[in-house]
């Protein structure tokens, strides 16, 4: 129902999520932002069971910041993504696993920008381009298809904007629109949202 | 405290824990509250096994319609006020909303039992707050209360859709808070097995610039046609409106009077 979005370029990385938080049949919210700064360059993108994507999201939100307060200096994105896998496995064969699946976002000083995938498995796999919920299925052979490593920061755009399109083209759900944001040496910046042609 | 570990002080945990001795019992450790839960034992499963699929019937209070907006001049809170076990209707004047002080009200739909507690429980947590920061709690912090007590007890089988509403410095706010510790902030809410068909009355006549009696009309509207639909609520409507100043009650007016007066337009 979800849907998640990642590419990565050159030198930055290009995320989005839709905006919808539903419950059953109901859309409660259209507005719902589904991406967490874990700091400047970090970002975590998260979908899964509802009350487990917020709450393990703002878990590692925290202990970042916690890691930067205690050793003066910020993890990687590296880092801060097996970090979050790392947690994911704790609890995976707890009573109560957390049901979420993630995209890591950042741009590290040293070894540029990366995009990280992650499941409720708790697998983690580092990715050119990644997607989570059921338009992945739809939008994973555009990327293949279009994604090059060179990619300019318009082109990647320009491909994200494919990828909506053929959701909003064959997609059952309708998703009304999708925060986007940009990652790169100079921090996180939000670009416009993206709004699907015929969407109100 | 600076003599704390001289003063000789025990814990009530490590008390029982010395008499009774560690591995009876997981304890689900709160600072103010302890539930000692026995191991082996699995709430939700036995919950299961109670419902009609298990041959027992022990069906939790589901039925409800509680809806909440945001307007220029503040929050409307509207709710019915049936209570069901199953098809046998508890109660006809159950009282959905609680009062948790001047400034907050919460609204309770899913098991009557669990919400009548932990919404006591909220209250009496904000009423702390006050004292120990003589201050009002937010509305922000008071929903986050809540939604950290639901997820203490995940995957235990509490059912519980709440909305918080009050007024403080940021203004007017409106929080959903669920069982399953989801928190969502917004301009529009309603929850409980009729609420499809309040959000498709207050969806449709909502205006962000009503008056007050507009909005009082549409909050009634709401609960007297998801009541009209849904079997599991009726009963009276129960009005408020938070306002800057506090909420007040504005009404309580029993569903099938209102659904005559609109008959005109309906039939």
């Amino acid at each position: 129902m979800e849907y998640l979005i990642g590419i990565q370029g050159q030198d930055f990385v290009l995320v989005a999520a839709d905006n919808v938080a539903a419950h059953s049949i109901v859309k409660m919210k259209q507005d719902q932002d589904k991406m967490f700064k874990l700091s400047d360059k970090i970002l975590l993108l998260c979908v899964g069971e509802a009350g487990d994507t917020v709450q393990f999201a703002e878990y590692i939100q925290k202990n970042i910041q916690l890691y930067k307060m205690r050793n003066g200096y910020e993890l990687s994105p590296t880092a801060a993504a097996n970090f979050t896998r790392k947690n994911l496995a704790d609890y995976l064969r707890s009573r109560t696993p957390y049901h979420v699946n993630l995209l890591l976002a950042g741009f590290d000083e040293t070894d540029g920008p990366g995009l990280y995938y992650m499941d409720h498995l708790s697998a983690l796999a580092k990715a050119p381009f990644a997607a989570h919920g059921h338009g992945a299925y739809l939008t994973l052979s555009i990327l293949d298809r279009y994604y090059r490593p060179d990619l300019t920061r318009d082109e990647a755009v320009d491909l994200l904007k494919k990828c909506i399109e053929e959701l909003n083209h064959r997609f059952i759900l309708n998703l009304p629109s999708f925060s986007v944001r940009l990652i790169d040496k100079d921090g996180t910046h939000d670009l416009e949202k993206l709004i699907p042609v015929g969407s109100k | 405290m600076a003599l704390f570990d001289v003063s000789g002080y025990k814990s009530h945990s490590e008390l029982r824990g010395q008499i009774i001795g560690t591995g009876v019992g997981h304890f689900i450790d709160r600072p103010n509250q302890q539930f000692s839960v026995p191991v082996g034992v699995d709430p939700s499963g036995f919950l299961k096994s109670c419902s009609r699929e298990g041959g027992v019937s022990i069906d939790l209070n589901h039925g409800t319609t509680t809806l909440a907006f945001t307007f220029r001049h503040g929050v409307i809170v509207a709710v019915d006020s049936r209570a069901s076990a199953g098809s046998y209707i508890a109660s006809k004047e159950a009282n959905k909303v609680i009062e948790i002080n001047p400034y907050l009200l919460g609204t309770m739909s899913g098991s009557a039992a669990d919400c009548q507690y932990w919404e006591r429980l909220l209250a009496k947590e904000c009423r702390l707050y006050k004292l120990r920061n003589k201050q009002r709690i937010s509305v922000s912090a008071a929903s986050k209360l809540l939604c950290n007590m639901m997820l203490g007890y995940r995957g235990m089988g509490l059912s519980m859709g709440s909305m918080i509403v009050g007024w403080d410095n940021k203004g007017p706010g409106l929080y959903y808070v669920d069982d399953n510790a989801t928190r969502l902030s917004g301009r529009m809410f309603s929850t409980g097995c009729g609420s499809s068909y309040a959000y498709g009355v207050i969806d449709s006549g909502y205006r962000e610039d009503m008056t007050v009696e507009e909005a009082y009309e549409l909050g009634r509207r709401g609960i007297t046609h998801a009541t009209h639909r849904d079997a599991y609520s009726g009963g009276v409507v129960n009005l408020y409106h938070m306002q800057e100043d506090g909420w007040i009650k504005v009404c309580k007016e029993d569903v099938s009077e209102l659904i005559h007066r609109y008959r005109k337009g309906m039939f």
